[in-house]
């Protein structure tokens, strides 16, 4: 028999970004407050501390700070005509475990998301008409604008110590930034980081050829900071072990340096790691959460922790795999297109990257960060680019990073080399200071097939069904990725490598090797339950008193990496709970 | 040309087992008392080379098999003194060779490639199953294992498997290869804690300067310049 605890007024599940600033926000507004951390406890000192931090193969390779899949993972297939198979390993994206969650070992990209973006349907609609976007393509706006969202956005940005230069400031141009930016209200807290090699001649090049590169806006610290709640940052060491990682300089924006240590100064707060969540608890109408049901993974005691908040703020994928398993909200079926809980599922396609090879050119690619970088928002956040001359919806940032030189993952070669042998050995010696690399990271639209379900067959460690991924790369995905990536290869030549090799086409999606951990929807917002599962503050519109916060309430994917906007909801939604639905608990308007 | 292990044990064939364990015995008594303050502890130079997970058979065809994938030359010693074939053999006999970390749960179906993984089988034993498969194959065609073929011989073959050329039994030649090639990276390119990359050799070899990273200044003084110093590992630091 579980055990039943004592009623509190708002429980957390999942200690990450979402659910540390909500934690935060709540308990310091004198609601009582649980957090059920799935992972264990862990700071700076001593669980990031070099040398061990700097371990490739542990942490970059075995994936020491993810999740385990041996508990619970996802089945995969790329349509509804095949079966599904469990990914038996971390590949494609990695879903963080433990306390800060993905906050702890992301890179730091913090974008705010375009104006297109904020009103993605209507957008389309009145640019192009309404049969520019295909009939399989459920894409809608968002529930708020983007000027409802920007103090919230400042508010994100300044926590976690964003490093960048403003393009608009209040609706002024600010040369250097990213004039296609929608305005802001004030500047980043901190300036640009120093850039790398390769970033001074792609800025050069790109300029060149009449685009407006900029910084790329990112949570790793250029100097010492110290946020407006007191927490301290220090400054980045251009370490290269960044993603994947914890930072052992407290220079990149974290959860666990920032939010949750305030969280837990508020006596109304209590965490409990090591506590798996497997169901939110209903009444008898199935209209109310009454709390929710876990397991402390390290002795097996079952617990129920009622509460008259429940807020989902796990990874995205978790999030939405809790809904189906609890029964919130209508499953959706891709075959009828009925149903909410699941649609929407999106995620980042790459493949229109290049790397360039030059002979009298050194990188010192080790010399790194996880986010600072040169993009251009040409082809994206660009209103004027036209793209009825792409014949697709969405578009691609073009961007030189230079995250990491790590050897076991990072060894280019020219198109041709051996993988293996002498020929490698040469090429690998040769070209591994020699080599950088042009990104092109697109936006991904919904598609009617590309959706979770609770799969039939398989099941984790509770007995409970896994969640079921069905997806694939579509023929709008194919179309950006060719365009944009046209255009970096175009910048690329003109920088007049000594051999590149790229742009890739996209090809099926394939969940074997590591893209990047930017999985959204699946409980997407909305403006009616018709078109979503949660409200325009995350509010579940069949059971109001659960709230899902993060990633899962994108409609659609941007360009982008989705931290930003991830942040900001996570703010805006803490002052719903705060300001309205406290004292007036139910569906809020 | 060195003796490779089967002809290593082939020489101490009849003396072998008695005459090792007697040269490790150790008195418990004197083990565990404590050393005389004034004794000086000869430096420890050993460096770990013995298997305990590949059988001397298994050993022969990985340490063959990491000869030709990284060859001594000009850059750094054949893959087996690098320690990469001790590497995998510790990583087998530990927790990510007995699955960790992975969902080992059934029903079991092949799928297709960008599903990933989907062998009931723990990496340890799909790497033992393998080099089996590997080796029958090498005799059925060759008569000999896979350790005493030609190195030419060695390439086609490891070629083979590589582009699907060849297909295996009991698991996929092709996957089988891809395992083996990025296990024996993670060990050539790791941190030599883990008993490969001897001497930091891989690192030598690319100008990666290991893990005291500080670059603040460097970003910008050494933009297009090379970084020259020696490299540093966790174990030099630990």
């Amino acid at each position: 028999m579980p055990t039943r605890l004592k009623e509190v007024d708002v429980v957390i599940v999942g200690l990450g970004w979402t659910g540390g600033i909500l934690a935060k926000e709540l308990s310091e507004a004198g609601m009582r407050v649980v957090a059920l951390e799935r992972g264990g406890l862990r700071s700076t000192n001593p669980d990031f501390a070099i040398p061990q931090i700097r371990d490739e193969l542990k942490y970059a390779v075995r994936n020491a700070l993810m999740q385990n899949p041996a508990r619970d993972t996802l089945t995969f297939r790329h349509s509804p005509a095949e079966p599904a198979l469990p990914m038996r390993q971390l590949g494609s994206f990695l879903p963080g475990e433990g306390l800060g969650g993905a906050g702890v070992h992301w890179n730091g990209v913090t974008w705010r998301w375009t104006g297109i973006d904020h009103a993605a349907r209507s957008h389309y609609e009145q640019r192009y008409g309404k049969g520019f976007i295909p009939a399989d393509m459920p894409l809608q706006d968002w529930p708020m604008s983007y000027a409802e969202l920007e103090p919230y956005y400042d508010r994100f940005e300044h926590t976690a110590g964003v490093s960048g230069k403003a393009g608009n400031l209040r609706g002024t141009t600010q040369q250097g930034g990213n004039v296609f930016e929608q305005p802001r209200d004030r500047d980043y807290p901190l300036p640009p980081l120093e850039p790398s090699y390769s970033q001074v001649l792609f800025n050069e090049a790109a300029a060149q050829a009449g685009y407006h590169p900029f910084p790329r806006p990112c949570a790793n610290a250029s100097r010492a900071y110290t946020n407006p709640d007191g927490a301290r940052l220090g400054a980045c060491v251009y370490c290269g072990h960044c993603e994947r990682f914890g930072c052992e300089a407290n220079a990149k924006g974290s959860p666990h340096i920032t939010v949750i240590p305030k969280a837990m100064a508020q006596p109304t707060f209590e965490l409990r790691p090591h506590s798996w969540v497997t169901k939110v608890m209903l009444d008898s109408t199935n209209k109310k959460a009454i709390g929710v049901a876990y397991t402390d993974v390290s002795n097996g005691q079952e617990y129920e922790q009622p509460a008259a908040i429940v807020a989902l703020c796990a990874y995205a994928i978790n999030n939405v795999h809790l809904m189906l398993l609890s029964g919130i909200g209508n499953p959706y079926d891709s075959a009828t297109q009925k149903g909410v809980v699941g649609k929407n599922y999106c995620y980042q396609p790459g493949g229109g990257g290049v790397t360039l090879f030059f002979e009298d050119e050194i990188f010192n690619p080790f010399m790194a960060t996880g986010a600072f970088g040169i993009a251009m928002d040409d082809f994206h956040a660009n209103d004027r680019f036209d793209r009825a001359a792409m014949g697709a919806v969405g578009g691609a940032t073009i961007i030189v990073g230079q995250s990491n030189g790590r050897p076991i993952g990072y060894r280019p070669v020219p198109a041709g080399t051996p993988r293996w042998g002498a020929e490698w050995k040469q090429a690998t010696a040769k070209w591994y200071l020699r080599a950088m690399n042009i990104g092109v990271t697109a936006s991904n639209m919904p598609h009617r097939y590309n959706a979770y379900d609770l799969d039939p067959t398989y099941k984790n460690v509770f007995g409970q069904p896994l969640l079921r991924l069905t997806y694939n790369f579509v023929e709008n995905d194919k179309k950006v990725v060719a365009y944009v990536g046209s255009k970096a290869a175009e910048i690329a030549r003109s920088m007049k490598p000594t051999s590149m090799t790229g742009p890739g086409t996209l090809g099926d999606y394939n969940i074997v090797p590591y893209q990047s951990t930017h999985n959204t929807g699946g409980a997407i917002m909305g403006t009616s339950p018709a078109n979503s599962a949660v409200n325009k503050y995350l509010q579940s519109w069949d059971v109001p008193n659960v709230f899902v916060v993060g990633a899962s309430a994108f409609p659609h994917n941007s360009a982008y990496n989705p931290t930003g906007p991830v942040g900001a909801l996570a703010y805006w939604t803490a002052d719903a709970i705060k300001m309205k639905f406290r004292n007036r608990p139910g569906l809020m308007t | 040309m060195k003796n490779n292990r089967r002809d290593f044990l082939k020489t101490v064939g009849t003396v072998g087992a008695t005459g090792l364990a007697a040269a490790v015995t150790v008195e418990p008594a004197e083990a565990q008392s404590p050393a005389p303050p004034t004794a000086k502890a000869a430096p420890v130079t050993q460096v770990a080379h013995a298997y305990t997970f590949f059988t001397a058979p298994e050993a022969a065809f990985i340490e063959a098999a990491v000869d030709r994938f990284i060859p001594a030359d000009e850059l750094t010693p054949g893959g087996t003194d690098c320690g990469v074939a001790i590497f995998i053999d510790r990583q087998l006999a530990g927790a990510w060779g007995s699955g960790d970390r992975m969902y080992m749960q059934g029903p079991w179906q092949k799928g297709v490639a960008t599903q990933g993984y989907q062998s009931p089988l723990t990496p340890a034993e799909f790497f033992r199953a393998g080099i089996a498969a590997a080796n029958t194959h090498c005799r059925n065609t060759l008569q000999k294992d896979f350790d005493r073929l030609t190195a030419d011989q060695q390439i086609t073959v490891l070629k083979d498997m590589e582009q699907g050329r060849v297909t295996f039994d009991a698991v996929s030649a092709q996957e089988f290869f891809n395992l083996l090639l990025a296990t024996a990276m993670q060990g050539f390119f790791g941190d030599p804690i883990y008993g490969g990359n001897r001497d930091k050799a891989a690192w030598k070899m690319i100008g990666f300067p290991g893990v005291v990273a500080i670059y603040s200044e460097h970003i910008k003084t050494y933009r297009n310049k090379k970084y020259d110093v020696e490299p540093k590992s966790i174990l030099d630091l630990s």
